[in-house]
């Protein structure tokens, strides 16, 4: 037998029941509560965002600068790339090969394609003047935003080590947990997209000068 | 099948050796890893303690110049820090690694490596946050670090920069080990061992661990923005940029808060164990204590603006807060209900142990006491900023958290070592702690009603201050005392072996059952559970109302033959895990894991990642090198080696 690399301990099979006092997998449980500590995480630096929404004393302000459109394009990628993951990890499960890798490549490149959209937004911002510098929302919209695209990124590396995997025969449909785990982490960070696309993108997109601070004049 | 194993070039041989310094450096086994947090934790207690005494010291005398102020801000915050991050959360961590697997029969924890890797995390990191004593600029602005006073603008040094940095780092430590043990508590019960059966002391740390798991990233996200304010300039807590000061404080006290119950919820199940165990009784509305512990932990995210009555959050928000302040005091009364009729009509039975669980209750509930007075939102307007907090907090984190963990290392040390702490030596170690603890903190209660606020680094003569505060060092030295006659009780007890066997006090839990110390693989057969304190009815089946128990032989008839450690020397029986174990009940493996570097590889590769944030780029890129093999490593490492003589 191969040599089941990353599993932790108990040796785990394709099957919907473990030999824990739960049933479920250890490496399962562990990602849910992980995840369970991100929403902590990611709720603090949205309450941060919220709690100092039309609080920045110098522009730009959002209604500037953020470009709806093109984020919602972005949105839309980094959504077909969860509707991709479950598609991989059916496929995997199945035991189909090429499928298999297929739509695991496709998740990452969706990712990727994400991750190229924030770049360009973050430069476009930097271009008309916007950094973590330069007011309350650049603070807190860059390092919201920025933490999330870190998340991705590192999602978009976990499956390119299991697509490298899947080459190797080390994922395969009888630990295509490591791939499901893999599932929940991105289907987690694309939630989280959700919530951010809706309050940065929805709720406060059009958001001009507070009262009393000065209104932005395109330089 | 195709059969592939993926490898990535090894540097060094994994590590096999059983004892010397690498024996340490790779171990995954939880008990040693219990023991690491132990030890260090002793040591940064004895680093935070002679801050402690430099504070007492310069309070002695009004008027006082030993001390000047810069240095007193240092002192408070890194006794503060140290005391909450360094000590009492690890001492806990200690104990959460050494008993949650035996007290469920399992043979380690869910994740063994990632357990290593949170005990390397919190060595690193409480090194990154001391690093100022050696580079003149420790950090000053509290433990709780309040914006902007903590920010680049009033606090320029590297001080609290080093402080965020390395609170970061324990912050990751802390999840790493919350969620291992959720993971553990939940999944690795021997069979039978439902949750409602469970000792008290690991319903504690599991609620402990959910509690780390929610609220270390809240006081992450706070470090994260404050440490990005003094690095890169952003804006977070900078009043000039609109910053918002009170902003700080939310974020602060919604982790800080939950935080508090993650340092006493250990120290509860503590006692929980220990109570019954030397009053012979089972534990009094054992339901009770487990929701109790559950409510505590729920309404503990209810409270945090307690910490804020003067802020000025307006009326509905200091009304909402005095109120479910309030109503966190029913829990807690009635845990103190339970510990308290545990003990009524049982036959007693007074050793160290006992006597420092019993203070435990005493003082915790003088702690609460004045903790509900703070509740009363005008009340604790006149207490804010004043030593009569300061008495609050240390009756409840000294007079509680510390109680219940040396009544634990008095309980405990002879399943960890083999053999006893004596008993003489530690009611008298127990004596003066009890005596300098009160001598200590009751006078800071008329102090702080008399208007003498925290943190100041001295006061002058015509205040009328200086006899409560010569009590108060006085007591502060005795305190000191008694450590100094644990360490010789340790020594001595070394000394002059008395064997403990595997059931010293007559216990009731599942680690009694097994030699002292354990074996490297715990159980040499899974453990059938029946009953809570199963261990108890085993023993003594005639006292189950059911009477269905299988009985064993009582713990008189073990004698040292059963021992499978030299107690010289504590080592370990040779091939002891693969000799050990007969069966896979419940899939709980026949191989223990192996060792691993790895998890130290990974933590060195965070440490230096953060603290390349102040010391340059280079050691960032050296730190990601070291993290990524790591990582990579440990992915690609299988749990265990195959053994040579296995075909693949």
């Amino acid at each position: 037998m191969a040599q089941q690399a990353v599993t932790e301990y108990h040796a785990e099979v394709h099957d919907t029941t473990y030999n824990t006092s739960t049933g479920l997998s250890n490496r399962k449980l562990l990602m849910w509560a992980f995840l369970g500590s991100d929403v902590m995480f990611f709720g603090s630096f949205i309450a941060t965002y919220l709690v100092y929404r039309n609080r920045s004393l110098v522009g730009p302000y959002p209604e500037n600068i953020v470009d709806v459109p093109i984020t919602t394009i972005s949105t839309f990628v980094l959504l077909m790339s969860s509707l991709a993951m479950v598609l991989a990890l059916h496929y995997v499960r199945e035991g189909s090969k090429n499928p298999g890798r297929f739509w695991i490549f496709m998740t990452a490149a969706l990712g990727l394609v994400f991750i190229g959209f924030q770049v360009f937004e973050f430069w476009t911002f930097v271009n008309e003047g916007l950094t973590p510098r330069t007011n309350l929302f650049g603070t807190t919209f860059f390092i919201l935003t920025g933490f999330h695209g870190a998340h991705v990124t590192i999602g978009v590396l976990w499956l390119l080590i299991l697509l490298f995997g899947h080459f190797k025969g080390t994922l395969r449909s009888d630990n295509s947990l490591d791939l499901e785990i893999a599932g929940l982490y991105w289907h987690f960070v694309d939630i989280v997209w959700i919530v951010i696309f809706t309050v940065i993108y929805l709720v406060t997109a059009n958001d001009g000068a507070p009262p009393g601070a000065p209104p932005f004049l395109h330089g | 099948m195709t059969t592939t194993t993926l490898t990535i070039p090894r540097i060094f041989d994994r590590p096999r050796s059983a004892s010397g310094i690498w024996s340490w450096i790779g171990t995954v086994d939880h008990k040693r890893i219990g023991t690491l947090y132990g030890i260090t934790a002793f040591l940064w207690f004895l680093v935070g303690g002679i801050e402690a005494l430099l504070i007492r010291t310069q309070l002695a005398t009004a008027d006082s110049t030993l001390i000047d102020p810069d240095t007193f801000n240092q002192l408070f915050t890194m006794h503060g820090t140290t005391m909450v991050f360094l000590v009492v959360m690890p001492l806990s961590a200690s104990f959460f690694n050494w008993f949650v697997p035996l007290q469920i029969g399992a043979r380690d924890v869910a994740f063994p490596r990632l357990n290593a890797l949170s005990f390397w995390l919190f060595l690193f990191g409480g090194l990154l946050l001391n690093v100022g004593w050696f580079t003149g600029d420790s950090p000053s602005g509290g433990w709780f670090g309040y914006a902007p006073n903590s920010g680049i603008t009033f606090n320029t040094g590297s001080g609290m920069t080093f402080w965020a940095i390395g609170l970061s780092v324990l912050g990751v430590a802390s999840i790493a080990a919350g969620l291992n043990f959720v993971v553990t508590i939940f999944n690795m019960r021997a069979p039978g061992m439902t949750m409602f059966k469970l000792p008290v002391f690991t319903w504690m740390t599991l609620i402990t661990s959910i509690l780390l798991v929610l609220a270390i990233p809240v006081i992450g996200v706070a470090l994260i923005q404050i440490g990005s304010d003094r690095l890169y300039g952003t804006n977070f807590y900078n009043s000039l940029g609109g910053g918002d000061p009170v902003l700080w404080q939310h974020m602060f006290w919604l982790f800080g808060h939950p935080e508090v119950y993650i340092l006493i919820l250990p120290a509860m199940g503590i006692v929980s164990e220990i109570i019954p165990t030397f009053s012979r009784k089972p534990l009094f509305g054992y339901p009770f204590v487990i929701f109790s512990g559950i409510s505590i932990a729920f309404l503990g995210w209810f409270v945090w603006s307690h910490h804020m009555f003067t802020v000025g959050l307006g009326p509905a928000a200091t009304s909402a807060f005095a109120i479910s302040t309030m109503a966190i005091a029913i829990p807690t009364g009635v845990k103190i209900l339970n510990w308290m009729a545990t003990m009524v009509r049982g036959s007693i039975q007074i050793n160290t142990p006992m006597l420092f669980a019993i203070s435990f209750i005493a003082m915790f509930t003088i702690g609460g006491l004045s903790g509900v007075m703070h509740a009363a939102a005008p009340s604790d307007a006149q207490q804010q900023d004043t030593y009569f907090v300061v008495a609050h907090f240390h009756y409840v984190l000294f007079g509680g958290s510390l109680m219940g963990i040396f009544s634990g290392i008095y309980y405990w040390w002879p399943k960890m070592t083999g053999w006893m702490l004596n008993d003489k030596i530690g009611i008298v170690m127990w004596f003066f702690t009890l005596l300098g603890f009160n001598l200590q903190f009751a006078p800071l209660h008329w102090l702080g009603l008399d208007g003498m606020p925290r943190r100041i680094f001295t006061y002058s003569s015509d205040q009328g201050w200086e006899s409560l505060n010569a009590i108060a060092s006085v007591g502060g030295y005795i305190i000191a005392l008694a450590i100094l006659i644990f360490l010789f009780n340790i020594w001595y007890s070394r000394r002059n072996k008395v064997m403990a066997g595997n059931d010293p006090w007559n216990a009731r839990t599942l680690e009694w059952s097994i030699p002292s110390p354990p074996p490297h693989f715990n159980f040499a057969e899974i453990p059938q559970v029946q009953y809570r304190d199963d261990f108890w009815y085993q023993k003594y089946p005639e006292q189950h109302e059911e009477g269905h128990v299988h009985a064993i032989a009582p713990s008189g008839a073990q004698d040292d033959d059963d021992m499978m450690f030299d107690p010289e020397t504590g080592a370990a029986p040779s091939g002891g895990a693969e000799d050990g174990h007969h069966d896979d009940h419940g899939g709980h493996g026949i191989h223990l894991p192996d060792m691993s570097y790895y998890p130290i590889m990974l933590a060195a590769g965070i440490t230096l990642g953060m603290g390349g944030l102040m010391a340059g780029n280079w050691v960032i890129v050296l730190g990601g090198v070291i993290g990524m093999w790591g990582l990579i490593g440990w992915s690609l490492e299988p749990v265990n080696d195959p053994a040579p003589d296995v075909e693949h």
